[in-house]
């Protein structure tokens, strides 16, 4: 085997041991507790033909979509209004570290009360899990830069507007993108458990309504389904990410 | 206290003041938010009457299993990993990627092999909290400068002492990061299962009330979780931030 495709062929083996061990889990533990690897793609394959299940697909990824957005924008913007300013940002640091390892979850009543059941508070739930952490990588990011080019900013005598969008996000860019993957991950994460508490909609509720009916081959259906997803975009993020960092 | 942390204090004295004025003036209405002022009153009562003083203590209890246990594993399965190359190739991008995966769905599975209650809690909690300390092991093993190992080498130093006098003090930073991951994630765990999916715990509290409009409660839970997490998370990171700074060095 050639040294390039070791590694992927070391992942797949990881996977089918990690195939392997679910199916003996399955016999140890019965269907009550989780189905076998084939059944559970049988019922995801069902489940892919029904609209009803498209239609929570595609309420989730709604939220996603618009969590990431407002995670990515907001928190560069907010990253690079913090960043410019090495006061600010000492001052701002561990407040924003404390507001990144709280235990969200605490506030989404909070978050309920504010916009009420529907989209807008999954959307701003998520983004309260995936904006923090690109905020603070936006901000290191921008106060780690070589003082070089804030010298040359000042040498070429940019305003500062001028100085952010042509030299500094752009020296940053590398960085903003390993951001945005965490960011990524955890808004998706943000918008399935907001669903999971209070939802009528989407995949968490299809995941919750499942627990609460022991419906335990849908419930391992939509966990592959999520867990696949989230491994493969990482994935590709990953390779974008490792290209732009070279 | 040096300038920058009045300063700091400062900032969050002006966020709370202000939220205490918009509550006061009817801005924000009681149905929404209550003053800050209530929250602490409120926290003060819940502590005072006792009601809740075992649910609280057995989330605290949960948090430090999980944490303990995820330390622990985490730190075996990092050595365990670390002179295994291939494997650890194969384990890279689940690693990578294992935040974005909602650990709660698996709560089902793990009611039937632990039972409904606090071990199945833990569990979730362990599962979310242990990646991060072994890829915080994995990262400090990495990172042992070769000379140090060299030094033992011209010491003399058998296997044993290597492992115990080099590289387990040149490792510390780093595993003090993973712990400090550890306790962050430990509790998001804990208070996550309890809110979603238990009948016990300061997170099923504040779902509780929530549920039953009784707002006053929900905030000074609130404030007690906010309060504790921060506080414990702020040692921790405080006691992180000295380690990186004396490797720097």
């Amino acid at each position: 085997m050639t040294g390039k495709l070791r590694k992927p062929a070391d992942f797949l083996l990881l996977m089918l041991a990690l195939v392997v061990i679910w199916q003996a889990l399955h016999w140890v533990a019965g269907d009550i507790a989780i189905t076998s690897p084939a059944a559970t793609l049988a019922k995801l394959g069902q489940m892919l033909h029904t609209p009803k299940f498209w239609s929570d697909i595609a309420e989730t990824g709604r939220a996603f979509l618009f969590a990431l957005l407002i995670s990515v924008f907001g928190g560069v913007a907010l990253g690079a209004l913090l960043g410019i300013n090495r006061l600010a940002a000492t001052v701002s640091e561990p407040i924003l570290v404390a507001a990144y390892s709280l235990p969200k979850v605490t506030l989404y009543p909070l978050v309920l009360l504010i916009f009420g059941l529907g989209l807008p508070a999954k959307v701003a739930f998520g983004a309260m899990h995936g904006l923090i952490p690109v905020t603070i990588v936006t901000m290191n990011a921008l106060l780690n830069l070589k003082p070089v080019l804030l010298r040359t900013a000042r040498v070429m005598r940019l305003s500062p507007l001028q100085s952010l969008t042509t030299l500094l996000l752009p020296a940053v860019l590398p960085e903003i993108f390993s951001g945005l993957r965490l960011g990524f991950s955890l808004s998706l994460v943000g918008v399935l458990i907001g669903e999971m508490f209070a939802s009528q909609r989407g995949l968490g509720f299809v995941i919750m309504n499942a627990m609460n009916l022991s419906d335990v081959a849908t419930i391992m259906a939509v966990a592959v389904l999520l867990t696949g997803f989230a491994l493969l975009a990482s994935g590709a993020l990953g390779l974008i990410d490792r290209r732009i960092h070279r | 206290m040096s300038s920058v942390g009045t300063l700091r204090f400062a900032v969050i004295a002006i966020m709370v003041g202000l939220l205490e004025l918009a509550c006061r003036t009817g801005l924000i209405g009681p149905t929404v938010i209550i003053p800050p002022s209530a929250m602490v009153e409120s926290l003060w009562q819940i502590l005072a009457e006792g009601d809740l003083t075992t649910d609280i203590l057995s989330t605290f209890g949960n948090v430090l299993a999980a944490a303990v246990l995820s330390v622990v594993v985490g730190f075996v399965a990092g050595l365990a990993i670390h002179p295994l190359p291939r494997l650890r190739g194969a384990l890279e991008p689940l690693l990578a990627s294992y935040y974005a995966i909602p650990t709660f769905m698996f709560y089902p599975l793990f009611i039937v092999f632990f039972g409904v209650g606090n071990r199945a809690i833990i569990a979730i909690a362990f599962l979310l909290a242990v990646v991060s300390m072994v890829t915080s092991t994995l990262t400090g093993l990495d990172r042992i400068p070769p000379i140090l190992r060299k030094t033992a080498k011209m010491y003399r130093m058998n296997r044993v002492s290597t492992a115990l006098l080099i590289e387990l003090p040149a490792t510390i930073p780093h595993l003090f990061t993973g712990i400090k991951l550890s306790v962050a994630y430990a509790f998001i765990g804990v208070i996550a299962s309890e809110f979603i999916l238990s009948g016990a715990g300061i997170g099923y509290s504040i779902s509780y009330a929530y549920n039953n409009f009784n707002n006053r409660a929900m905030y000074g839970l609130m404030l007690l979780v906010v309060v504790a997490v921060t506080t414990v998370n702020m040692v921790l990171h405080s006691i992180d931030r000295r380690f990186q700074e004396r490797s720097r060095r």
